[in-house]
């Protein structure tokens, strides 16, 4: 594992907010998959060694939380809403419209490697549906247009690189 | 003997039966004890309560009282206390007894829960019983019988799953079976103390892992496949061999070492197909250590010992050497044999006017089911007083003896005297008399070779660490061209100018009972199946070696040897 | 009858323009003042206060947060802990977001008054993993409290000390479940524990007792710890104290959260008057008034008994516009206030495609733990999806009815219920709507309708 020394000195100071160290678990695996962009097969060795725990202690974790992801995605995730309030404003439509901009299918890399379109659960943000989170920003109302727009501005800032 | 403390005993009422169980008893065991099945696929006695399957749903009621008096609430109907039924069912496993608790297991509501339960853990189950070898021993499939709707209403597709994962040398896993109970988990973290099962994924979709590049590959691993309560966990060696209900099972005790976990044997028309764990609170709990389980193979071993004279030529050609060298014979006796046995050389050594000895061996204790001493009766010897301290690993003295030419002649009994120590030359220097099952060197250089049994193929008792006298019982007919032990050794005894003594165990229990004042009150057909625990109080000063074990704590620290 | 005004005390500050997430903003609006007069107070005080507020939890059951308080095993010489629960994951609820990333300060100072209250010394704020901003900003703010001698060591120099921090989940509804949510924290899978014997209580976090409590739950306790629970309980109906945050969404004009005090308004005004009705062209046809969890409730179906009003026992005869929204005539009608998620679907909707919704998401969300739950909840969504997408065949309502049946009062945790009830009360309000689907799927669809599913 190879992280980088602000991720390990994070990795060290979130440890002490807990009496044990295990309670660390799920914080590691979010600074671990923040660095590298998803959890790399040694992580529960790595985990494990740190917290003093067994490896199946910490895949068992890996694998109940589907925020955690051992398989790298696109550059952008893009995480549509599939619950009830957004299904009612159509949210199975923006992600359609997700998919078909980038030429790609629900939890698979596209093509051009630039996004992974995932449906998500309710993000209690229902009042404003349909939402679609893009890595860490929420976005609300977004009907085909505006997925259209923001698939848009993802492919003019892959051009800029 | 002390009696244990009276635990504090609560009455509760089990489907109209009232009874006095221990506090912290819950339903389950208590429905137990007044013969009342809570069936159950989570719960195990010796792991921790998760309450996960459902299967033990039970209804729950609890005698009313006024909120404000705390006076009984009487029910005019049946003049006796109301009882407040609890609407929801309860598990039984997760419940404990309180003063007055009311429990039905067999009211509509318990009933529906049992058939809603069984129905769901069938749906996503493959119904292969035909080929599954846990068929005979599935509680999937002996509750379904019981508790089942009969037919399927479920016309979705199944759960795909892996099937025939390899999770270590010895255990098989099809995770379409598993129902995720989580016995198996709970064991090799609690038990076994190796966590490398686990379930990953979620929901419905969770499965039953080893973590990938480990194995489940500790000496207790077949203790999962004991407690899963379907086919999911199966022994890789057992697996399609032999359908359980055409086996005969015998109580025995696992010779490993001084632990004595008991055990049961499982044969067919002299054939031993497995042994597997047989429950003692004190000793062993329901677990076995999976180098037990493989012990049977000695019977069919290829070394086996068989004669090719009659023993009476066997004996007349000892009693020669007995007479040849009075005063220069040596005994070396077993703390593998068993207590008759021991009791047998004793007199042998007598007889013979010689010094008996035994060899001790020592090894690792792994803290759970296998002690240092790898010996399983050296307290056997102690209480018939065949020695009086503790045996060395070496036969120094002996050796010493025979080079000074003081010893001409050696008995030994199920030892080889060249893993003991001594050299060939040694070996060469004296006539020695065998008594073994297996060849080796002594045997090789045995002037009389008398071939004897396995454990298997016959009855006895061994003392544990705990001096815990336990019976162990014949599973299968002794091998051809071997001979009981208690008879060769009897036979010995008088062609050495001892006393006869029976070698039939009733008979020979009355000998023993008469001359050994530990076992004064005992006969063999009452000894009982969990064992008998002997005072041991005239051994205390003795420096056994076992450290700490599963329900044992050595009265003094191991010496080094032991953890050496 | 016109609809009441909106009485804002936890959204106070929510969308005021100019409004911002830091300290000094907070400060300027009188914040930690509370704080300030609470720690000089005996902490049995504050505790007294809430009980008599009759605050009731905010996450969903609607429990006495006094009662809570009161259970907690303070001789056991163990630490308490306190939690508070910002995993807001119940489809339908969207309030404690806006607390957090807009008011951070008022939850950061409501737990620390709970905390004083509780003599607790340690607290986490356990947030959805969906959230990262929100837990950057309660991370900051709490630094900020921290700089501030709010939170932390000997804080305002009173020698009681408390640390909060922030944990993330990582996209588990079940780790809203308390129990779930106190093994989530302790690192492992949010399997929820049995109760008994694992009542947080006594027995939570690390075998500690603990307190869960939703954000919004403690926000409400700094405005009585500030105004006094007799003056907390004014407002509202009695049982029903306090303001209610309604969190609208689904088919109505105006969406979104609206906070009112306890049961001083109908379902009709909340959503005709606030939220501005259908839209244009539409009916109403059903509503879920409390979190996708709650019994749905149809358009049209009439609710009759008695109730007490004061001390008398008065008859009533409502539609679903009539019924009052507090916790005790929502149960009284079969359902639930929950978490104040309110969900509306309008005739556009075909109800069974949206049960297929809704079991999409229970049947992803169980734990898997025990039986009933796991493979029901996936059964229940494998029958609605195959009628949706595969065949549909008219004895699947009640087979759909008695799979749920069976999951019910069975269970580990409350998900059972959770995710059996929409089954449920969809086949019991809609059952005719089931039984027809095999004939509705054979008309055609308008091009520009909306899949659930
Ligand atoms: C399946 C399930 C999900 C829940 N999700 C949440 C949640 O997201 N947020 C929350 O505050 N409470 C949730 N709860 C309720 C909590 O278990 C708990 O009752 C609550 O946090 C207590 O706080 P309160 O008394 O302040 O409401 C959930 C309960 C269940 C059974
Ligand atoms: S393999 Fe057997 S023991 Fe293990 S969880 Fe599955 S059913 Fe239970
Ligand atoms: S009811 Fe569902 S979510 Fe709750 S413990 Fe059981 S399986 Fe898990
Ligand atoms: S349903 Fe999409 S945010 Fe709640
Ligand atoms: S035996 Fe499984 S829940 Fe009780």
């Amino acid at each position: 594992m190879n992280l980088k020394p602000e991720t390990l000195s994070k990795i060290d100071e979130v440890i002490t907010h807990y009496p044990t160290k295990r309670s660390a678990t799920l914080p590691l695996l979010h600074l671990i998959q923040e660095d590298v962009g998803h959890l790399p097969p040694d992580t529960s060795e790595w985990v494990a060694a740190k917290l003093e725990l067994q490896p199946i202690n910490v895949l068992e974790v890996i694998t109940f939380y589907p925020m955690f992801r051992q398989k790298p995605i696109g550059r952008r995730h893009i995480k549509v809403c599939r619950t009830l309030s957004c299904a009612l404003l159509g949210g199975y439509k923006t992600c359609a419209a997700f998919e078909k901009e980038f030429h790609t299918h629900l939890g698979e890399v596209s093509p051009d490697g630039e996004v992974t379109v995932d449906f998500v659960e309710c993000l209690a943000s229902c009042g404003t549906a349909p939402v679609v989170m893009i890595d860490d920003e929420l976005h609300e109302k977004v009907d085909c247009a505006k997925a259209k727009q923001l698939s848009d501005q993802i492919k003019a800032e892959a051009k800029k690189r | 003997m002390i009696a244990p403390a009276k635990p504090d005993l609560v009455t509760v009422n089990i489907d109209g039966q009232e009874i006095a169980v221990p506090k912290g008893t819950n339903v389950i065991e208590a429905a137990r004890l007044v013969n009342v099945d809570v069936p159950h696929y989570c719960y195990h006695p010796k792991l921790s309560v998760v309450g996960n399957c459902r299967m033990c749903l039970i209804e729950m009621g609890m005698p009313a009282v006024d909120p404000a008096t705390k006076a009984p609430i009487m029910d005019p109907a049946t003049g006796k206390q109301k009882i407040n039924w609890i609407p929801r069912p309860q598990i039984g496993c997760g419940t404990n007894v309180s003063p007055g608790l009311h429990v039905k297991t067999t009211s509509p509501m318990v009933k529906d829960a049992r058939e809603g339960v069984m129905e769901f853990l069938l749906i996503n189950h493959p119904l292969d019983c035909p080929i599954c070898d846990q068929a005979g021993e599935c509680k999937l499939q002996e509750q379904a019988t019981g508790y089942g709707r009969g037919y399927s209403r479920f016309v979705e597709q199944k759960n795909v799953k892996p099937k025939r994962t390899q999770l270590g040398p010895r255990v098989t896993l099809d995770d379409e079976r598993c129902i995720l109970c989580s016995r198996c988990i709970r064991f090799s973290k609690e038990i076994a103390q190796d966590d490398v099962l686990g379930f990953v994924d979620r929901g419905s979709y969770s499965t039953l892992t080893c973590y990938p590049g480990k194995k489940l590959e500790n000496n207790y691993s077949l203790n999962t496949v004991d407690i899963c309560p379907v086919g999911a966990l199966t022994s890789t060696d057992f697996r399609f061999k032999m359908r359980v209900w055409f086996l005969k099972q015998t109580n025995a005790i696992d010779t490993e070492s001084s632990v004595g976990a008991n055990t049961l044997v499982w044969s067919r028309e002299g054939t031993i197909y497995r042994i597997t764990p047989r429950r003692n609170d004190e000793v062993n709990d329901t677990w076995l250590a999976d180098s037990a389980r493989v012990l049977y193979k000695a019977v069919k071993a290829a070394d086996r010992l068989a004669a090719t004279e009659t023993i009476e030529v066997l004996v007349a050609r000892a009693a020669a050497l007995f007479k040849s060298t009075p005063g220069a014979i040596a005994v070396v006796g077993s703390a593998r044999s068993t207590v008759e046995e021991q009791f047998f050389t004793r007199h042998l050594a007598t007889a013979l006017k010689a010094s008996a000895q035994l060899v001790s061996r020592v090894g690792q204790g792994d803290k759970l089911l296998i002690s240092a001493d790898r010996n399983p009766n050296v307290r056997g010897a102690l209480v018939t007083g065949l020695i009086k301290t503790l045996p060395a690993q070496q036969l120094t003295d002996l050796a010493a003896q025979i080079d000074a030419g003081k010893i001409k002649v050696v008995v030994a009994i199920n030892e080889d005297l060249a893993a003991a120590g001594l050299t060939a030359a040694q070996l060469a220097k004296v006539s020695i008399v065998y008594l073994g099952a297996h060849a080796n060197a002594t045997s090789a250089a045995a002037k009389v070779v008398f071939p004897t049994l396995t454990v298997f193929e016959k009855s006895g008792t061994y003392v544990n660490q705990q001096f815990r006298i336990q019976k162990t019982l014949k599973a299968v007919p002794a091998a051809a061209g071997a001979t009981d032990d208690l008879v060769v050794l009897a036979q010995l005894v008088a062609a050495a100018g001892g006393a006869a003594l029976p070698a039939e165990l009733g008979l020979l229990w009355k000998v023993i009972a008469a001359e050994v004042p530990a076992l004064a009150t005992m006969t063999f057909a009452n000894l009982p199946e969990t064992g008998l625990v002997l005072d041991a109080t005239p051994y205390a000063a003795l420096p056994f070696v076992e450290g700490e074990t599963l329900h044992y704590k050595p009265a003094q620290p191991a010496v080094a040897a032991a953890t050496a | 009858m016109p609809a009441p005004e909106q009485h804002r005390i936890i959204f106070k500050h929510i969308d005021e323009p100019g409004y911002t997430n830091d300290i000094g903003c907070y400060l300027r609006n009188g914040g930690y003042e509370v704080l300030k007069k609470a720690v000089a107070r005996k902490p049995e005080d504050i505790i007294d206060e809430v009980k008599k507020s009759g605050l009731r939890g905010r996450g969903g059951a609607g429990f006495p947060c006094g009662v809570k308080w009161g259970l907690v095993d303070r001789k056991s010489g163990k630490p308490i802990y306190l939690i508070v629960n910002a995993d807001e994951s119940e489809p339908g609820t969207f309030k404690d977001r806006y607390i957090m990333h807009q008011d951070p300060h008022q939850l950061i100072e409501s737990t620390m008054i709970s905390c004083f209250a509780n003599n607790v010394k340690q607290a986490y704020i356990y947030i959805r993993g969906e959230m990262p901003h929100g837990a950057r900003i309660l991370e900051k703010a709490i630094a900020e409290a921290r700089v501030a001698n709010f939170v932390g060591p000997n804080i305002l120099g009173t020698g009681y000390s408390c640390e909060i921090f922030v944990h993330r989940g990582a996209g588990a509804y079940i780790c809203g479940e308390e129990t779930g949510l106190i093994e989530s924290l302790e690192g492992k899978r949010a399997n929820p524990r049995i109760k008994p014997p694992y009542f947080p209580a006594v027995l939570g976090l690390y075998q500690c007792p603990t307190i869960v409590n939703n954000v919004e739950t403690l926000c409400h306790v700094k405005y009585i710890a500030e105004h006094g629970g007799a003056e907390y309980a004014k407002i509202g109906t009695p049982g029903n104290t306090g303001t209610r945050i309604f969190c609208v969404s689904g088919h109505v004009q105006r969406p979104g959260y609206y906070e009112f005090p306890a049961g001083t308004i109908t379902m009709g005004q909340l959503l005709n008057e606030v939220c501005g009705g259908p839209l244009p062209g539409r009916k109403f046809k059903a509503v879920i008034p409390g979190g996708s969890s709650a019994k749905i409730l149809r358009f049209g179906e009439r609710f009759k008994g008695k109730r007490k009003v004061g001390t008398e026992l008065v008859d009533y005869d409502w539609g679903v516009e009539d019924v009052p929204m507090d916790f005790d005539s929502l149960g009284m009608i079969g359902t639930m206030g929950g978490s104040g998620g309110v969900i509306v679907m309008d005739d556009t909707v075909n109800m069974v495609e949206a049960l297929a919704n809704i079991n999409a998401f229970y049947s992803h969300e169980s734990c898997g733990q025990c039986t009933p739950c796991r493979e029901g909840s996936l059964w229940m969504k494998k029958i609605t999806s195959r009628m949706v997408h595969g065949q549909a065949r008219n004895e699947d309502a009640a087979l759909l009815k008695s799979v749920a049946d069976q999951i019910p009062g069975r269970t580990i945790c409350a998900f059972g219920e959770a995710c059996s009830w929409p089954t449920q009360s969809f086949i019991a309000k809609f059952g005719d709507e089931f039984k027809q689907y095999p004939e509705t799927k054979k008309t055609a669809k308008p091009a520009d309708a909306v899949a659930l599913v």
